[in-house]
This record gives structure tokens, C-alpha cells and sequence, in this order.
């Protein structure tokens, strides 16, 4: 495309952005006192040329061709997907020791192993079987509150709730799959979405159950085989600093949490992973690319969508008792589409079926945002403006490939 | 009596706000087959372009309610088209023929970055607008309860009733309704006939853009208060009226539009102000699993 | 020969449209009938009735196996293919483009290794009876893979294979369902003339090894009279001819629906 035509085409793009710009750049209802409206004409001017510039500066890319070679980064990170598996688990497990390692560091990697979990299970729906649930937060709240109302009103634990929380949030994932069974991928979409806002209503509104929009508090914290990481036991036991003799500090508490909650992502990666080169894993992966093809085979869609269903719902459920435990305190404002919607670009980004993909995607996402209050603000804008543009460029995500389930060689017996 | 009747009014009042909004659903889905998620939120901007116009015409000290009104709803077309043009041209064109996944995808995300995009450039804060159409009949009374029936809500369901006549006139009996239907038929045999496919989807998204603008000016005179996440709620009920309806259908959009702003207002006034989009979404789920395609759809054979 | 599947009055209609009207036919054990008529005569709607993918307006569709009679026109259609052991293949290839070679046929073979996993537990536990059940898969696979000449390639993406590739893996993908019958809709589409000659082997060989009985549609007259048993002619969804390809190549309603009527 000559200079000439691109200009004529950035200009024409300009102008559109001109339109766009001017009722809602332009002018500004948040002023002090309410109804009146400020203007920010210097503000369209910039957003016109950036959209001038940019249009000229993509159209110098070379076009999006069909059945392109995979990016670079993808393939190093494919192929050398074991080793750097190893050295990501490796940083996992010496990163509390390392000599930077605050108590807010190691809350955050809490987080960021949280979210890796999150991206894993929603990964087992949308990456794995290709069924958009955009209501994962619903089950994800499930599994919190199983935590939360289980302490509050029979006193459990938290490694008496956590079974109970996944088991909980599968029976919902379950429940909730039955009505979709049979729609397409747009409906099952919507209908996701919906139940996902269902469950949060329900949460705020059946106060004498759920306690409301206030949530519950005093959640508790995984012990170390029943001592917990505290100052003082309640009820006059041992703690874990008295009986290992050593001084308490809260910097173990942090600790112990984050090594637990590594450990059940490190066996997520190994359940999915092996269930994924099981027949059932597979099913879900042909009823994604060709859901006509796997019924001519004899394969039961609506138990592949199921499983799907209730093996993503089990991680959440997981994941939402670590969740709570971690924060102490759960409240229905916690699990609105905002959070579906991180988790859903996590796998988007990452890479749709790619375990190394969304952890790396889970570990930018969750992190940037500390990074400036700036950004926190930003966020969820280029998350959305990052799902079209991957989609648009890079639909398989940014970071990883597919890798097949078998291979010949393994027939052994 | 008078209760219920009040409630009548509303929910039509309501209905005809989701039925504009449904039209724009059905239209789209029935010409590239998806359901264009970013919608809710086009009706979102229709609103706040109409709030900002009120503002701007009180600023400048236009104050005849016709006039404002007539020029407030020419502002909220125009802009709001050219967000539904432009969400169509750089999210949806470029995925025509990629994978199932991909414009969904893309749509969500259209509809995460326009919300956030509103909420940055406007504030979070709730935005209201002082009443501007104001009066009405008072119809009966009954148990100490009036019923009022005002002219905003005769004004709205006029209007939505006309627009609706007004485009099925057009599908019918243009050019462009023609093409429209061909494309929703069959793509690649209407562009072989000559059809321009590309401008024909624009156009559709600029009329479903424009009838989403009408319902937002609706709701912020209706009832004085919008904020950026309207759109989400407003979206989903509006395209549970669109598959009530009949996903692909235009009065079917509109008779769904109807009922479920009924059946809103009902369920509001008699049981559970708290669960009544919980009643709404039941309706979805119900039609979905028992008649999916819905009240005035044709059914939906799988292409083998 | 019995009769494996008898087609009885089958009628479908959709909306106002009669695609198919009182069909009537016979499919033989271990024998290959072919589906033939101009394009619009309802041959693919036969198919998508009988493997479960519409629901027929009238008429019955009975498959005999094992001295059981089951009604096809009442059954789902992954059911068909897995209770009644009808597998197909598709006009428009349908692999499972984004994965590999060996994965199509491996997910073939699903139902009976979802048994042998224990509905995955056996399979997470890495018990013995499951592992022997992947590896008899594999071997499984691996000979059809042979007897298709893609074994050099069973770790290739499937949607990366030449277009006759794509077609002969497709037929082994079905034949690793174990099927008692196999629908074809157009194998021959889009092959040239030595892949057709190939075709008819690898589908003889269907028939006389494995013997699985054939039911096919095609347009290309090499494949469909050099290997049929039979031949049912299909014009505007009503059979207009049922016999040996000898036989229907010569009759005059034939002639007349493919050639028109000679004027006179």
C-alpha cells in the first residue's frame, strides 16, 4: 500500500475517531456538583492523532495471512516446555527464601498461584472442550463460601472444608451444565454469564444464609497438621511456633500458606495434565474442534460436557477455599464478571489448552496491576482491548502451542 | 385493579426500552449468526451521549422540550451508530471465517474495553439528568392507589410501536431490507449476486446501533439516572427478549421485548424486587431448554 | 446374505419440502450398496437420517445385529454409532483438523477406552488394565495407519495432510469404531484418477477382510460400478431404480433422470 493510500486511509480513521471522540472525550459529566459537563477538547485532539499514527504505523506490518508460522515465542516455549516447567517450580520453591522476599511478596505470589489455578481449571472448559463459560466466578464463590459457612456455622477447619468446597462448587458446576447442555456456543455463553450474576445476587440477597453483602469474616487458616501458624492457640493449645521451640512470627504464616497452596496447584498441573492424555481429556478436545465428528464416533456429548463442567467447577471450588483462607474473609462483591473476565483472559492470552501459557499469562496479569495505581485503573481496559487484539492476531494466545496427547511410541505395555 | 394496571404500564414502558435494544440483537445474530455481546453496552453509550447532549443544549440555553428533545435523539443516533459501526469493523470484521470461539471472544472483550472506556473518561459516580418530560394522566383510582399513566411512557412505547413498523416496512420492501435477507440466507450466494455483504452488515449494526441509542435517550429521561454498567444488565434481559422472540425475528424482538418487561414489572411489584433479573434469566433458561426458538422463531436445523 | 439394514418408507420432510418420499432399500451384510442420483436427490439426507442426525418424518430404519433388531429412526446419534455400529464419514471432511493423525483414530477408539479407564480412575492410577488397553488402541491405529500408508506420519497434524490423505483417514478413522456398517458420503470426492483406483481397494479390501458392509454415496461411475453389490438410484427423494450395477446402468429411468429424455 503506497504512502498516499495509507494516509488517505489513516486520515479517514482519524475522522471516525474524531466522531467517536467527541461526545464522550470531549465532554465530561465528573464534575463536582453533578450536572454540568466540562470539556477536554485537547484530549480529542490527542486521541485523533494517536489514531492517525497508529493506523499509519500497522499499516507498515505485514498483513495477517491465514495458516502463518507459529511466533517465535511460541515455539521456544513449546519445545522447551519441560525444562522451563522445572525452573519456573524451582523459582516457586526457593522464592520465600530469597533475601527480598516480604511478607506483601509472598501474599502476592499467593495471589499469583491462585489465579494460575483459576486460569488451569477455567482451561479445562474454554481451552480444553471450547465452551466459553463466562461465569467461572460463580463457582470459584462457591467453593469460598463452603469455606466461609462451614466455619461460621459448624466450626470446620480449613482442611475439613477444602474437599467440601471443591465437592460443593462440582455439585454446582454440575447442576449448573444441565441446562446447557444442548445450546450452542453463543447461548452457552449468555447463560453462563447469567448464572454467574445469579449467584452473586443470591449471595448478596439470602441474608440469613449467606450473611449478605456484608460477608463473612474470621475465615480460617490451613493449619500444620492441626497447629495453627498463630500467635496464640485457641482454646489454650500448641501453636506451631511452640512446638518447634522457635519465636512466632507472621512471616510463617505467610509461608506455610503460600508452600500449601503451591502444593495444590503442583497437583492441579499433574491431574489436568494426565487427564488430558486420558480418553476423557481427549473427548473433550475432539468435541471442541468438531462437535458433529465426535458424536459420529459414538462419543456421549453431554458427558463430555459434564466433565468438563465439573472438573472445571471442582479447581475453582479449590481455588475459592485457598481464596478465602488467604483473605480471611469473603463477600459477594468478590465474585462479579470482573473476576470471570480476569480469569477468562488469562487463558485467552496464555493460550487456550496451555498449562505454561496461562501460568505465565496469570503471573503478568496478576502482578502488573502492583506495579502503579496508574494501571490498577487501566486494567480491565486492555485486558478487553488485549481479548480482541489476540483474538485478531494471535487467537492461539501468546505464549504456547498445542502438543499432542500420544504418540505412536507409546504403545508399550 | 389499580395496582396491577400500574404495573401493566411500567412493564410495557420497560418492554419497549428492551425491545430496542432486542431489535439490534436479533438483527445481527440473523445476518453473521452471533450474538453481538458488545451491544448492552452501545445502548449504555446511546445513554450517556443523551445526558451529555441535555447537558451541553442546557449550557448553550436551548430550553423548548420539543426542540431538545428532537436534537438530543438526532445526537444519540448519530454518535451511538458510529460506535456500533466501528465495534463491527475493527472486532467482528476481521474474525469472519476464524475459528467458532473468536468473535465471541472478541466480543467480550468489545464490551469489557467500552464499559471501562465510559467509566474512565466519565467517572464511576452515578450520572443524573433532572426530569424533562414531565406530566401525564392520572387513569383510575382504587384502594387509595392512582394509577399514572405519564406522557414519557406513552411517548416511549409510540415510538418504539413506529420504529418497529417503520423497519419491518423496510426489511420488507427495500434494497437494503432485501439484501439484508439475503445475507441472512445465504452469504456467499448474495455476494455472488452482486450484494454488497460488507456494507449490508455495516448497515445493520448501524441500525441496530441507532435503535439501541433511542432506547438509552428512554431510559435517561425515564428514569434520570444512568451509570457505565447498564449496559450489562439491560443487555442480557434485552437479549433474553430477543430469543423469547425468536432469535432472527423483528417482531419477534419486539413482542419478547414486551413480555419480559412485563414479566419484570410483575414480579418486581408482586414477590421480589431483589430477584427479579433472577426471574428474567429463569426465562431465558426455560426457553432455551423447552423452545429454543422461541415465540415467533423457525427452528434451527443442523447444517450436516 | 441377510439384510443388515432394511430402509422401510422412509420420508422426510422439512417445512414444505419432500426430500425424501417412501424410500425403501436394502443393505446386505458384507456387501457394498451404493446411493447414486443427480445432485439434489436426497442421498446425504438418507445418510443424516440414518446415522441419527435428523429426525425421519416416517418410515423406520432397522439395523440387525446380533439377532437384535434396532430402530435407528428412534435413537441419538452418537448412540447409532455406538450401539449399532454405524459409522460415517463426512462430504466436507470432518478430521479433528488441530490434532494428529494418531489422535483421530485414538479417539475412535473412546468408549472402549473410557471403559478400560474406569471412567479415568484406573487411568489416573496408571493401572496396568488401562495401560494395555492404550497400547492395544495404539496397535490398532498403527495397523490401519499401514494399511492407509500414513504410518510415517501418525505424529502430523491432521489438518496439515494433502487432501487425499485427509479422505483415506477419515475412513480409517471410522473403521476404528468397529463398525458392522460404514457410510460414506462421496470418498471418491476430489481424487484423481490412481487415488480412486486406490480408494476402490482400500474399500474392497473393507469389505472382504474386515468384513464390514459398505453403504456409499457417490458421483464418481468408476468407484460406484467397479466395486458395488448393489446399487439404489435416488431421483427428487424417490428410488427410481435397485439393482446390480449392470443392471441399473442400463435402465431407461436412469438414463432419463441423469441424461434427460432425447428428443424427439
Amino acid at each position: 500500500m503506497d504512502l498516499g493510500r495509507r494516509a488517505k486511509d489513516s486520515a479517514l480513521a482519524a475522522f471516525v475517531a474524531l466522531i467517536l471522540a467527541i461526545p464522550l472525550v470531549g465532554f465530561n459529566t465528573n464534575q463536582p456538583g453533578g450536572n454540568s459537563v466540562g470539556t477536554r477538547w485537547d484530549w480529542v485532539a490527542i486521541a485523533v492523532a494517536v489514531v492517525f499514527v497508529g493506523r499509519f504505523a500497522i499499516g507498515l506490518l505485514p498483513p495477517r495471512r491465514q495458516g502463518e508460522r507459529p511466533p517465535v515465542v511460541s515455539l521456544f516455549l513449546t519445545k522447551h516446555q519441560h525444562i522451563l516447567g522445572w525452573i519456573g517450580l524451582g523459582i516457586a520453591i526457593v522464592w520465600p527464601f530469597l533475601p527480598f522476599a516480604s511478607q506483601y511478596l509472598l501474599d502476592l505470589a499467593t495471589a499469583v498461584l491462585i489465579y494460575i489455578m483459576l486460569g488451569w481449571g477455567l482451561n479445562v472448559v474454554v481451552g480444553l472442550a471450547g465452551l466459553l463459560n463466562l461465569g467461572y466466578a460463580a463457582f470459584y464463590a462457591v467453593g469460598a463460601y463452603t469455606l466461609a459457612l462451614t466455619a461460621a456455622y459448624w466450626n470446620f477447619g480449613f482442611w475439613e472444608a477444602l474437599p467440601l468446597a471443591g465437592l460443593t462448587a462440582a455439585i454446582v458446576g454440575i447442576l449448573l451444565a444441565l441446562p446447557v447442555l444442548r445450546l450452542r456456543g453463543d447461548y452457552l455463553a449468555i447463560v453462563t454469564l447469567g448464572f454467574g450474576e445469579i449467584i452473586r445476587i443470591i449471595l448478596i440477597n439470602w441474608q440469613s444464609f449467606t450473611y449478605g453483602p456484608n460477608g463473612v469474616n474470621g475465615l480460617p487458616r490451613p493449619t500444620f497438621f492441626g497447629l495453627p501458624l498463630a500467635a496464640r492457640a485457641p482454646g489454650g493449645g500448641k501453636t506451631f511456633a511452640q512446638f518447634f521451640g522457635i519465636d512466632f512470627s507472621p512471616t510463617q504464616r505467610f509461608m506455610f500458606l503460600y508452600f500449601v497452596t503451591l502444593a495444590l496447584a503442583l497437583i492441579v498441573n499433574i491431574f489436568i495434565r494426565k487427564l488430558r492424555r486420558l480418553p476423557v481429556g481427549r473427548s473433550w478436545e475432539a468435541l471442541r474442534e468438531d462437535e458433529i465428528a465426535s458424536r459420529a464416533l459414538g462419543i456421549n456429548p453431554i458427558n463430555v460436557k459434564l466433565s468438563s463442567f465439573a472438573i472445571g467447577a471442582l479447581l475453582a471450588g479449590f481455588a475459592g477455599a485457598f481464596f478465602a483462607a488467604r483473605q480471611t474473609f469473603v463477600s459477594p462483591e468478590s465474585f462479579n464478571f470482573q473476576e470471570s473476565a480476569t480469569v477468562l483472559a488469562i487463558v485467552v492470552l496464555g493460550g487456550m489448552g496451555s498449562q505454561l501459557g496461562i501460568a505465565i499469562a496469570a503471573i503478568i496479569l496478576v502482578t502488573l496491576p502492583e506495579f502503579g495505581r496508574d494501571f490498577a485503573q487501566y486494567r480491565m481496559l486492555l485486558f478487553g482491548a488485549a481479548m480482541v487484539g489476540i483474538m485478531i492476531w494471535r487467537p492461539r494466545g501468546l505464549f504456547s502451542l498445542r502438543t499432542p496427547s500420544i504418540h505412536l511410541s507409546d504403545a508399550k505395555r | 385493579m389499580a395496582y396491577f394496571l400500574q404495573q401493566l404500564i411500567n412493564g410495557l414502558t420497560l418492554g419497549a426500552i428492551y425491545a430496542l435494544i432486542a431489535i439490534g440483537y436479533t438483527m445481527v445474530y440473523g445476518i453473521i449468526g452471533m450474538i453481538n455481546f458488545a451491544h448492552g453496552e452501545i445502548y449504555m453509550i446511546g445513554a450517556f451521549v443523551s445526558l451529555i447532549t441535555f447537558f451541553v443544549l442546557g449550557a448553550v440555553g436551548v430550553t423548548w422540550v420539543p426542540l431538545a428533545l428532537v436534537v438530543v435523539l438526532l445526537s444519540a443516533m448519530f454518535f451511538t451508530s458510529a460506535y456500533g459501526w466501528t465495534v463491527e469493523r475493527v472486532a467482528y470484521r476481521p474474525l469472519r471465517g476464524s475459528f467458532r470461539l473468536a468473535p465471541l471472544i472478541s466480543a467480550i472483550g468489545m464490551s469489557i474495553f467500552l464499559q471501562n472506556y465510559v467509566q474512565l473518561l466519565q467517572g464511576a459516580q452515578v450520572k443524573s439528568l433532572p426530569p424533562v418530560v414531565t406530566g401525564g394522566f392520572r387513569l383510575m383510582e382504587s384502594g387509595g392507589f392512582a394509577v399514572q399513566l405519564s406522557y414519557l411512557q406513552i411517548i416511549i412505547v409510540l415510538v418504539t410501536v413506529a420504529l418497529m413498523a417503520g423497519f419491518s416496512v423496510m426489511i420488507a420492501a427495500t434494497p437494503l431490507g432485501r439484501a439484508q435477507r439475503a445475507c441472512e440466507q445465504d452469504m456467499t450466494m448474495a455476494a455472488l449476486l452482486g450484494v454488497d455483504v460488507d456494507r449490508t452488515i455495516s448497515t445493520t449494526f448501524l441500525i441496530g446501533a441507532a435503535l439501541a441509542a433511542v432506547a438509552g435517550m428512554a431510559v435517561t429521561l425515564y428514569y434520570g439516572v444512568i451509570d457505565f454498567f447498564i449496559g450489562f444488565l439491560a443487555g442480557m434481559k434485552a437479549f433474553t427478549a430477543a430469543v423469547l422472540g425468536g432469535i432472527g425475528s423483528l417482531p419477534g424482538a419486539v413482542l419478547g421485548g414486551f413480555l419480559i418487561g412485563i414479566i419484570e414489572a410483575f414480579w418486581a411489584g408482586y414477590f421480589s424486587s431483589a430477584y427479579k433479573d433472577v426471574a428474567v434469566f429463569g426465562v431465558l433458561v426455560l426457553v432455551l431448554i423447552f423452545r429454543p426458538s422461541g415465540l415467533l422463531g423457525r427452528p434451527e436445523i443442523e447444517k450436516v | 446374505m441377510s439384510a443388515l439394514l432394511q430402509v422401510d418408507s422412509l420420508t422426510m420432510r422439512f417445512g414444505g419440502l419432500l426430500a425424501i418420499d417412501q424410500l425403501s432399500f436394502a443393505a446386505d451384510e458384507e456387501k457394498i450398496t451404493a446411493v447414486i442420483g443427480p445432485n439434489g436427490a436426497g442421498k446425504t439426507t438418507v445418510f443424516n437420517c440414518l446415522t441419527g442426525f435428523y429426525r425421519p418424518t416416517a418410515g423406520s430404519l432397522a439395523l440387525h445385529r446380533a439377532g437384535r433388531e434396532l430402530r435407528l429412526e428412534r435413537m441419538d446419534g452418537w448412540r447409532i454409532a455406538r450401539d449399532a455400529g454405524i459409522a460415517r464419514t463426512f462430504q466436507n471432511i470432518r478430521l479433528f483438523a488441530g490434532m494428529t493423525v494418531l489422535e483421530n483414530l485414538i479417539i475412535a477408539q473412546h468408549n472402549k477406552l473410557m471403559r478400560a479407564s474406569g471412567w479415568s480412575v484406573a487411568g489416573l492410577l496408571g493401572l496396568r488394565r488401562y495401560r494395555n488397553a492404550e497400547a492395544a488402541a495404539i496397535e490398532r491405529a498403527a495397523a490401519w495407519l499401514e494399511r492407509i500408508g500414513l504410518i510415517d506420519r501418525a505424529d502430523q497434524v491432521a489438518g496439515t495432510l494433502p487432501y487425499g490423505d485427509q479422505r483415506r483417514l477419515e475412513i480409517a478413522r471410522a473403521m476404528c469404531t468397529e463398525p458392522v456398517l460404514l457410510c460414506l458420503d462421496e470418498p471418491a470426492a476430489g481424487l484423481n484418477p490412481h487415488e480412486s483406483h486406490e480408494l476402490n481397494r482400500l474399500l474392497l479390501s473393507i469389505r472382504d477382510k474386515d468384513r464390514v458392509a459398505i453403504l456409499l454415496i457417490e458421483h464418481d461411475m468408476n468407484v460406484v460400478m467397479g466395486i458395488s453389490d448393489r446399487v439404489v438410484v435416488l431421483d427428487y427423494g424417490k428410488k427410481i431404480a435397485d439393482g446390480t450395477p449392470a443392471a441399473v446402468r442400463s435402465d431407461p429411468a436412469v438414463i432419463k433422470a441423469y441424461l434427460g429424455e432425447p428428443e424427439t
